[in-house]
Parts: structure tokens; C-alpha cells; sequence
């Protein structure tokens, strides 16, 4: 039996249409109707993903490949908005939507004061259609759409509170560095249409074994496959969006957004989509070694060293930043070794327990009142227990403890780097195997001063109460809620709980069937040769005894150093804290600069930019083109016209003068010459 | 086919123009209706053109023809093919804003400043549906008057200057024109274009007669190195007269391209293709940068503009290449597609950022970027208009903007990997220039005690912007109704010029 396109339209157009009706008409409906609309929309969207996916995954229905509309035919190469639902669409689908319904009841918390409510949920609701147009793609222009929409609401969100310089500094950061990826992307795209005069995903799949033989000159002495020239130019593009150094830079200064889109877009989904891209791809990916190793290289680089600057930063939700950037490292080491399944697998449990993160940290935000530098916490378990609890379940699974969730996904990716023989993947296994330290020690230091420890919030509280006490007000207190931090209500702890029972249970319920058991399908290709997850499936039986020869592996060790290392120094001696930042001088201000990232694209890029800009403005367009050739020659012409004006000068004598010594001259002239 | 219907789209405006001259100041609020009747009247008349419009044929339709001075066998003879077209109805459709713009802004004049506008609406249609080479020259300099009237009446301070500029360079380019069209005149005995496009030309002949039309339609478009009178006939010329200029008239550079340069002389254009694809690269980049560093709102989108028709002169050039490199006619067409919708769309968003820019002056009365700064805290609609316009114009799919720059750079493509990585840059610069031109303008705390005064769009702002926005939105999500009028055209086109006019001598594409 085949699908039903109508409900695949409707679960793509549901989002876009709520999103219509509380952008445009928000003003008239109010906040509650647009909540509403908004979060029936998407959770309906949700209930048909899920009944889609389980239809498809029973085998009750087919994979869908079908066209929507023509989007244009030119020369011959048409154009289409289509859908392709195959295993890997319905999952992302799934995670999308349920990851967005719990981000849109959050928000009902986390924004409730906030003037621009109905336009933070147009927004949200219109992030959700274009993630979904992204991922049930079946061509690559749909794919760009989907791709440039989400950062579009991407740059949208981060800049939703539009007065705050930084805010819309970071968006505009975020969009061009996006584009440098884009600019990857599109040729890439445009590539695929040269070779095979499609945009269809099947036809470019088709035609990768044979691309793989086909060389391009880029100059007339250094020729590349054509199959490689495709899949970096891609793969520059999936940089962009997932963060990859060193397009990294955007990511942590999406920050500056609210909260909810920091877990929705900065964490579960927009910036996954570059990891789903190549997993999308993975039969052109295949094809080319070369390419394959770049990912690795990349990916690894990006995992360990994002990881390293989570551990440095004060800001709680920076730090949670830094460890995506460093998941999505993960993740893209995981494709880079052929175990796409494994990267996809990682995508999905850390969609869940980071977004559960993002809004744990949100919470906590709440609770202190907007404040997010971690120095000012501490001790807000007892306070904020829900917080406190379902932060430590998302903790947990991220680095990697047996049982839960990002324990098998990441598991897998580190076996995989280990077991792969591709060039750079001895490189890309020591840089996720020492990450899996950094991931422990960073998260738990994120947790032991949040949330343990002595309460450093009274210091702040006690200078307010100075304050007051000079004005003479002490019940001043209670009319603002104080400096006491308090756990948040309901539409806030929920969406937590929601996503703490996936960030525990997934990874042990799903392991056996995505990784190992084909769930797949032909949705993603690998070849024989490359397929490092089919040689791992020999050590794999079962996930509970997997999980409990977890002991005889180094990843778990090295987790259990960096809680104890975090423990010891944030909680136990925090006074060692400071005598070893006094040790590493220049590498604590390494660190602090982000590498000298920033620094670098801020006075060489944009400032380069700017000076060439004026540089062509000023000697080309003015001084060269409009000063010498426009006015130059015009006052020629002039100081032609004056020299000339000089010779008419209306006396009679004047003129016979001339008249005769040109007479006189003709004359001469005729003489000589004859 | 309705007979007559392209001569009613050039007569009626310029009727409606000389009926609001004539009814002047004195009666102006029936000269603004007039005008805006004779807008709409002309757009609703030019709506059978498309619905009429047979998509199979290559053929001129809607042809009339009449002769028109005897003595050099010109005649009056008027048709559109699918390249005309779309460029007939964005003259009618884009006349209405500008009308509606218009409507009490211009204190002075205001019933002459209405009356230009339509009959350069008339004049401009007559441009791209003249089917004779000398009425062609009649629209094309006779819509130059309009023009020059509009900048040096209400214009701004430097507009003197700015007129002249823009006539000098204008008019020399025609000039060469002029004499390339007498010239074929007197080996073919006819001003008809299509004979001229069969006419048999040595190629010294095309070569010069191509550097002529190069001359003219360069200018026009304008390609780089020049493109320098257009930054200063924006800043000066009245919003109506930036959305004209911007919307219409650079187009009639790359119409010229697509009906004169390109298939009368193929093979000297095959010759020189080079030369122009660099200036369109060098227009895309190059401008990019000067953009990103202008300071008035207004030159920055006129430079912005100038980046977009490096897209056209892209696309129309980038045929020969492709079927070399590919060895067959099959998609060298993409590239012409992508050029006529980017015209297409161009003049939509051109446009609205001119409209836009018009709305911030009119309340201000600057146009500095750095006179602004925050006005969307105190215009949320018109900033929701202005970035969105702005993502239009950088490229964002799901606009027109994309549409044009996707087709070129993947047809770019087709020719070389460095065409095509060139032209992407303009998704970097694009989005660069426009978005921090949003930033600094739109977004951010209020700027100064000025901008804390605006109020937001009124009624017929709101109006306009959002015709505008809708026309920029449909053109993004469904294009593919512009491909089809535009497909047999081009496709015809395509095969003209990459056969050319002489035996090529030799038999394998180098």
C-alpha cells in the first residue's frame, strides 16, 4: 500500500499555516489563541509523523517518493517540491515534531511576559514547516529551501529581541557565515545538475558509482573527481549549518535568542540538518574516499576542540553551546567513518537529552531571574528540584553513562572511528576518545556550580537587600519575587519530564533495530568495504549486556575522570580551581579568545571586506571611471571648447588674421608639395 | 487574439497622460484619479496579453502592422514573443505602485509628475513590443524625455548633474546603435527586426555592429565599467522616478541583449563572449563589495541593482560556453531563463527597497543610514515589509530573488566551475550588503529622537508594499508559469545564436 500524499502535505502545511495565522492576524486573535493554534498544529503534526513512521516501519506502507508540484521546468530540467518518506525522513520527522511540540509548550512559560509572544510562536510554528520541507525532501533544490528557510527563522529568532546590540549583531553573524556554507552548497548543487541534468535525489544516487570514474579540470593541470568536487562542496554547506570549525563561529553567538529556539533550532534540529544532509547522501558520499576524510578530519578536530572551550565558559547557556558544537563533532565523525546510522542514531538521542539541557538551563535562567553566568548559582538543586533532577538525566546521557541514551549513540561513534581505516581516522579516534573526558568534565562542571555547592545567589541577593535597606524598603523583597531563585511552573517542568523519558530510555529500546537491525533500509547506502557498523555488530547482543561490558572500555573510564576531575575541583577544592587557571596562563587565554576565531573574522574577513569595498568605491568607481574617463573627458571637451572659444574672439582683424595665415599656410603646403 | 491590443497599451497611458496634463493642479484630485485609472486600465488590458498567449510557438503574436513612413520602409509594427512579454506586463503591472506612491507626496507639479509616468508606461511598452528597429529607436529615445524631465524636475539637489550624467551616457551608447541599425537598413531594405536577425553579416561586419549594440545596451543595463551614472540618477531621482529606472529601464539593456545583440550578430557575440561574462563577473563582485561601503540608502540598492544585472548579462552570454562544453543545445538555454527571470524579479524587489526607502524619506527626509537605526520599534509592519524585501533581494529561496540566481549559477556552471564560483559569492556579498543595511537601519534601539517620531505605513503604503510583496512571494514559490510563456522563445533564441549566421570553421567545438 502507498502513502498518502494528502497527509504528508498536511503535516507539513499545518505548521506553515498556524504560523500564518499568528504572524499576520497576532495582533487580533490574542495570546492564548495563538498558543493554541500554534501547538495543535505542531502536535498534530507530531501524532501523524508518528503514525506515518509506525506504518512504515511495520511495513504497512511503502516508501513514498512522489512530486508535489512542478516548481519550473527550464531547458529541459525540471524543477519539483517533493516528498521522499523513507526510514530516515519518518525518524526525522519524529524528533522534529515532538522536539518542537515540547519547545512550544515551554514557551508558554519562558515567554510569557515578552511583548512579541504571538510573533516568537509564528516563528517556532514556521521553523517547524521548513525543517519538515528539509527533511521529507526529495531533491536537492527542495532540500536548499528548507535549508536557507530554517536560517532565515534561524536569523529571525536570534534576533527576536531586535534593541539588544548583540542580539542582532549575532544573527547577522550567524546568516552570513551560514551563506559561506551555502556558497559550498550551491555549487555543489549545481555540480550534481551538470553531471546529471537532475535535481532528483535518485537520478544524482544513480549516477554516483559512475561519477566516481568521471574527473573534472578545475585549471588545465589539477583535475578532481567529479564525485569529490560534489561531496565537499556539499559537505562545505552541511558546515555551515552543523557548526563544523571553522564555520563554527555563529553557533555560540546564537545565544543571544531566547531559549526555547536555542534547545528547538541551536540544539535538536536546524543544526542536525547538516549531519542528515550527508547521511541523505551517503551513496555519493561513499563514492568518494577523499571527501570522506575531510568529513573525519573535520568533524574530530570539531569535537574535541569545541569541547575544550565548553570548560572555560561561565555562561550556562554557552557551555551547553560549546557542547553541542562538540556533539555535532560527534556526529560528523560518525559520517565521516561510514557508520551513517550511528551519526543519525546520535542526532536523535542528542536531540532529545540536549534540548532537555537547553531548557533545563532555560529553567534555571527563570529561576534566577535572567541571569546565566553559572559564577552567581550554585546550590539551586534543593530549590529547583524538577530542574535540578531532570538536568542531571540529560547530564548523565550525554556523557555517556551505560544504560542511558547518549551511552549507545556515542559508544558506537567512537567504535566506529576506532574500527574505521580510512586516512584520518586514528586522528578522529584520539580526538573523540579524549573528548569523552572533556564532554564529562565540562558537563558536570556545568552541574556541580549550577546546582551544588554553597549558594552563590545570596551574595548577589544580600547586596540588594543593602540596597533596600538604604532606601528603607524591606518588603520590597516579595513585590518582585527577590533574589531567591524558585523551580518554575508547570508548562515549564513538564516539556523537561517529557524529554527526560526519551534522553533515558531511547538509546536502550532503539539500539538494536536502527544500528544493527537494517531499520534503514535503503535509505542509506554503504558500501561493503566501508562498513564499519556490520564489523561492530559482531561485539553487539544485546543492549543490556553491551551496556554492562561497558567497564572493559576506556570511554567510561575516562567519563568517570571527568565527573570525579569536575567534582573534585568545583565542589571538594575550588581553590585548586584558580591555581591551576594561574598555571595555564597562555592557554586559558586561548581559550578565552575561542582561538582567535572571532578575532580573526572581525579584523581580517569583515574588516578586509569593508577597506576593499571602499578601496573600489573611492580609486575605481570615483577617481578611475567617473574622475578620469567621465569628468576627464568631459572637461576635455571643455578645456577644448575654452581654447577654442579663445580663437573666436568676433574682431574683424582677428579673423582676417587667421584667414590669412591659413591662406599662407594652405599655400605653402601646396607649394612644398608639388 | 485580440487585434489592436498592444497598440491600446501604448497609446491608452500616453492618452491618459496628455488627459492629466490637461486637467493640471488646478483639478488635481481628478488628475490623481485619472491617473491611477489609467494605471489600473492598462494593467487589466495587458492581462489578455498573457491569458491569450499561445506557450507552443516562437512565433510574435499579437502582431499589428502598418506602414508608418514609406520613404525608409518603416513600418509600424508592433508583437511580444515570450520575452517580451513578461517584461510588457511588469511595465503595466509596476506602473500602479509608482502611481499610488506617488499619490501626496509630490507637492509640486504633481499632474505633470503623474502624466510622465504614464506615457513613459506607454513609451516603454512601445519598447518592448516594437517589432520595427526603428520604432524600436523611436520608444527607446523618446522614453529617455520622461525621464530626464523626472530627475531634473523632482529630483534632488544634485540633480542637474545627475540628468546630465544619465542622458550623456545614455544617449551615446543609442547613438551607436543608430548607426549599426541604418547600416543593416541599407544591406536589408527593412527596419523589421526579424529580417535584420536573418540578414547575412560577415563577421567584421557583426563585430562592429555588435560592439554597437554593446555600446547601447551596456550603458543601459548598466554593466561595468559604465554603471556610474545609475548610483547617481537613483540618489537624485524621485522614489517614482528610482522604481522606474530600476524596475523597467535597466531591463530594456538586457532585452536589447536577448532581441538585437545576440541574434543578429551570434558569431562576433560567440567571439566576445569573454569579455562580457568577466564585466558581468566583475559587476557581481566588484559592486558587491563597493555596496557593502555606501552610506546612503539609496545608492547601495542602486549598486546592489547593478550586481543583479551582472546575473542578466550573465545568463543571456554563458549559451555559447555550454554548448561547448556539453556538445549540444540541450540546457544552454538555463542561462537566458535565469537572466529573464531575474529581470523579472529584479523589478519587483528593486522596486519595493526603492518604495521602502521612499516611505523612510518621506518621513525624514534623509537618506543616511546612519539617520536611522531602530525603525522597526516604531514601524513593525513597514519592517517586516523591508526585511522581507531584503531577503528577497539577498537571494532567499521561496523569493523571486532566488529564482533568477539559482538558474544562472547552475547554468554558470555548465560553462566553468569558475563562472559559477564567482557568480555564488553574491550569495555572501548579497546578503552581506542588504542584511547590514537592515541592521543598521531597521533593527537596534531607536536611533535618534527623530526616529522615535515615525509612525507606521499608512493605508496606501501598506497597500503597495504588500502588492509588491505578494507579487515577490508568488514569483518565488511558483515560477514555473513565467518559464512556460518564456520557453519557446528561448529556446528559439538559443538555437540562432549557437547556430550562427556563418559556417564555423571548425567542425568540433574546441
Amino acid at each position: 500500500m502507498s502513502m498518502n500524499p494528502s497527509v504528508l502535505l498536511t503535516i507539513a502545511l499545518l505548521p506553515l499555516a498556524a504560523a500564518l495565522v499568528a504572524g499576520l492576524f497576532g495582533k487580533w486573535i490574542g495570546r492564548t489563541v495563538a498558543h493554541v493554534i500554534t501547538i495543535a498544529a505542531v502536535g498534530t503534526a507530531f501524532v501523524l509523523s508518528a503514525q506515518v513512521a509506525w506504518q512504515l516501519i511495520s511495513g504497512e506502507v511503502d516508501v513514498f517518493n512522489g512530486t508535489v508540484y512542478t516548481w519550473l521546468v527550464s531547458d529541459g530540467v525540471r524543477m519539483e517540491v517533493g516528498f521522499l518518506i523513507d526510514e530516515l525522513s519518518v525518524l526525522m520527522m519524529c524528533v522534529v515534531t515532538f522536539v518542537s511540540f515540547c519547545v512550544h509548550v515551554y514557551t508558554i512559560g519562558y515567554m510569557h511576559e515578552d511583548p512579541g509572544y504571538q510573533r516568537f510562536f509564528a516563528y517556532i510554528s514556521l521553523f517547524t514547516f521548513a525543517m519538515l520541507m528539509l527533511v521529507m525532501s526529495n531533491n536537492f533544490m527542495q532540500l536548499f529551501f528548507g535549508w536557507e528557510a530554517v536560517g532565515v527563522v534561524s536569523y529571525l529568532l536570534i534576533g527576536f529581541w531586535y534593541t539588544k546590540p548583540s542580539a542582532i549583531f549575532a544573527n547577522l553573524k550567524a546568516f552570513l557565515v551560514n551563506r559561506v556554507g551555502d556558497f559550498g552548497f550551491m555549487l555543489g548543487i549545481a555540480a550534481v545538475v551538470y553531471y546529471t541534468g537532475s535535481l532528483d535525489y535518485r537520478e544524482a544516487f544513480a549516477a554516483a558509482p559512475q561519477l566516481a570514474q568521471t574527473s573534472y579540470a578545475l585549471t588545465s593541470s589539477f583535475e578532481v573527481s567529479a564525485i569529490t568536487l560534489i561531496c565537499i562542496c556539499l559537505f562545505i554547506g552541511a558546515m555551515g549549518k552543523s557548526a563544523q570549525v571553522p564555520l563554527h563561529v555563529w553557533l555560540p553567538d546564537s545565544m543571544e535568542g531566547p531559549t526555547p529556539i536555542s534547545a528547538l533550532i541551536h540544539a535538536a534540529t536546524m543544526v542536525t540538518a547538516g549531519i542528515f544532509m550527508v547521511a541523505r547522501f551517503s551513496p555519493l558520499f561513499e563514492q568518494s574516499e577523499a571527501a570522506l576524510s575531510f568529513v573525519l578530519v573535520v568533524g574530530s578536530t570539531t569535537a574535541l576542540f569545541m569541547g575544550f572551550l565548553g570548560i572555560v565558559n561561565n555562561d550556562i547557556k554557552r557551555v551547553v553551546a560549546y557542547s553541542t558544537l562538540s556533539q555535532l563533532g560527534y556526529m560528523t565523525v560518525a559520517l565521516g567513518a561510514s557508520a551513517y546510522g550511528a551519526a543519525i542514531f546520535h542526532l536523535m538521542t542528542h536531540a532529545f537529552f540536549k534540548a532537555l539541557l537547553f531548557l533545563a538551563a532555560g529553567s534555571v535562567i527563570i529561576g534566577m531571574h535572567h541571569e546565566q553566568d553559572m559564577r552567581k548559582m550554585g546550590g539551586l538543586g534543593k530549590l529547583m528540584p524538577i530542574t535540578a533532577a531532570t538536568c542531571w538525566i540529560g547530564a548523565l546521557a550525554l556523557i555517556g553513562t551505560p544504560f542511558l541514551s547518549g551511552f549507545y549513540s556515542k559508544d558506537f561513534i567512537i567504535e566506529a572511528a576506532h574500527e574505521s581505516t580510512r586516512w584520518g581516522a586514528t586522528y578522529a579516534y584520539r580526538c573523540v576518545l579524549l573528548g569523552v573526558f572533556v564532554t564529562a568534565f565540562y558537563t558536570f562542571r556545568m552541574v556541580f556550580m549550577t546546582f551544588h555547592g554553597a549558594p552563590r545567589w545570596q551574595e548577589k541577593a544580600a547586596h540588594g537587600d543593602h540596597g533596600h535597606d538604604d532606601h528603607g524598603h524591606d518588603s520590597h523583597d516579595h513585590g518582585h519575587g527577590g533574589g531567591t531563585p524558585h523551580e518554575s511552573p508547570w508548562v515549564v517542568t513538564l516539556p523537561l519530564v517529557l524529554l527526560a523519558i526519551p534522553s533515558l530510555a531511547i538509546g536502550y529500546l532503539t539500539v538494536q533495530p536502527v544500528l544493527f537491525g537494517g531499520y534503514f533500509g535503503d535509505a542509506i547506502q554503504v558500501l561493503e568495504a566501508n562498513d564499519v557498523l556490520k564489523e561492530l555488530a559482531g561485539h553487539f547482543h544485546d543492549p543490556a549486556s553491551f551496556a554492562l561490558a561497558a567497564v572493559a572500555h576506556p570511554s567510561l573510564w575516562l567519563a568517570l575522570a571527568g565527573v570525579v576531575t569536575a567534582w573534585y575541583l568545583y565542589l571538594k577544592n575550588p581553590a585548586m580551581t584558580d591555581r591551576l587557571a594561574a598555571f595555564f596562563v597562555p592557554l586559558q587565554r586561548v581559550l578565552d579568545n575561542k582561538y582567535y576565531f572571532d578575532w580573526f573574522n572581525e579584523n581580517v574577513l569583515a574588516a578586509g571586506g569593508r577597506a576593499m569595498g571602499r578601496i573600489f568605491w573611492k580609486a575605481g568607481d570615483q577617481a578611475l571611471i567617473d574622475g578620469a574617463l567621465v569628468n576627464g573627458s568631459a572637461n576635455f571637451v571643455g578645456a577644448l571648447a575654452g581654447v577654442i572659444r579663445r580663437v573666436q574672439t568676433g574682431y574683424l582683424y582677428s579673423y582676417a588674421f587667421w584667414m590669412m595665415t591659413g591662406l599662407a599656410s594652405l599655400l605653402v603646403w601646396f607649394l612644398l608639395l608639388s | 487574439m485580440q487585434a489592436g491590443l498592444l497598440s491600446t497599451l501604448i497609446w491608452l497611458p500616453i492618452l491618459g497622460g496628455v488627459l492629466v496634463l490637461a486637467l493640471g493642479d488646478s483639478r488635481i484630485a481628478l488628475a490623481r484619479w485619472a491617473a491611477l485609472a489609467t494605471a489600473v486600465a492598462s494593467f487589466l488590458l495587458s492581462i489578455p496579453l498573457y491569458t491569450g498567449f499561445d506557450t507552443t510557438t516562437a512565433a510574435f503574436q499579437f502582431v499589428e502592422q502598418t506602414p508608418w513612413i514609406p520613404a525608409f520602409d518603416a513600418t509600424y509594427h508592433l508583437g511580444v514573443d515570450g520575452i517580451a512579454l513578461p517584461l510588457v506586463l511588469l511595465t503595466t503591472f509596476v506602473t500602479i505602485p509608482v502611481v499610488i506612491a506617488g499619490w501626496t507626496v509630490i507637492e509640486k507639479r504633481t499632474a505633470q509628475y503623474f502624466a510622465a509616468f504614464l506615457i513613459m508606461e506607454g513609451l516603454m511598452v512601445g519598447v518592448f513590443s516594437a517589432l520595427d528597429a526603428l520604432l524600436f529607436y523611436f520608444f527607446w529615445e523618446a522614453m529617455l524625455i520622461p525621464m530626464f524631465l523626472i530627475i531634473g524636475i523632482w529630483g534632488g539637489p544634485r540633480r542637474v548633474y545627475a540628468t546630465l550624467k544619465f542622458f550623456l551616457f545614455t544617449f551615446l551608447g543609442s547613438i551607436f546603435m543608430l548607426v549599426a541599425l541604418i547600416y543593416m537598413y541599407l544591406q536589408a531594405g527593412s527596419y523589421d527586426i526579424v529580417a535584420l536577425q536573418e540578414l547575412p553579416l560577415s563577421f567584421d561586419e557583426q563585430f562592429w555592429i555588435f560592439l554597437a549594440f554593446f555600446a547601447a545596451f551596456a550603458v543601459k543595463i548598466p554593466m561595468f565599467p559604465v554603471h556610474t551614472w545609475l548610483p547617481d540618477a537613483h540618489v537624485e531621482a524621485p522614489t517614482g522616478g528610482s522604481v522606474v529606472l530600476a524596475a523597467i529601464m535597466l531591463k530594456m539593456g538586457g532585452y536589447g541583449f536577448l532581441r538585437f545583440a545576440l541574434p543578429i550578430a551570434p558569431d562576433a557575440a560567440r567571439e566576445l563572449d569573454a569579455l562580457v561574462i568577466a564585466l558581468s563577473l566583475i559587476a557581481v563582485v566588484y559592486i558587491g563589495f563597493v555596496a557593502l561601503v555606501q552610506t546612503d540608502m539609496k545608492k547601495l540598492i542602486a549598486y546592489s541593482s547593478i550586481a543583479h544585472m551582472g546575473f542578466v548579462t550573465l545568463g543571456c552570454f554563458l549559451a555559447f560556453d555550454i554548448a561547448t562544453q556539453t556538445r549540444s543545445l540541450a540546457g544552454a538555454g538555463m542561462g537566458i531563463d535565469g537572466a529573464m527571470v531575474q529581470m523579472v524579479s529584479h523589478g519587483l524587489i528593486s522596486a519595493a527597497l526603492f518604495l521602502c526607502v521612499g516611505v523612510m524619506y518621506d518621513r525624514l527626509h534623509s537618506r543616511e543610514i546612519s539617520a536611522y537605526g531602530g525603525v522597526i520599534n516604531r514601524m513593525p509592519i513597514f519592517g517586516a515589509f523591508m526585511v522581507l524585501f531584503a531577503m528577497a533581494n539577498s537571494g532567499l529561496p521561496g523569493t523571486s530573488g532566488f529564482v533568477g540566481e539559482f538558474l544562472v549559477i547552475i547554468a554558470s556552471f555548465k560553462a566553468n566551475f569558475w563562472y559559477a564560483f564567482l557568480a555564488a559569492t553574491t550569495l555572501i556579498l548579497g546578503a552581506a550588503y542588504t542584511l547590514w543595511l537592515v541592521k543598521r537601519v531597521i533593527f537596534g534601539p531607536v536611533g535618534n529622537d527623530h526616529v522615535a517620531t515615525l509612525e507606521d505605513l499608512n493605508d496606501r503604503e501598506f497597500f503597495v508594499l504588500g502588492v509588491l510583496a505578494v507579487g515577490v512571494l508568488l514569483l518565488g514559490v511558483w515560477p514555473a508559469p513565467l518559464l512556460e510563456v518564456m520557453q519557446p522563445s528561448v529556446q528559439h533564441l538559443v538555437e540562432q545564436i549557437v547556430t550562427g549566421k556563418l559556417p564555423r570553421l571548425t567542425a568540433t567545438p574546441t
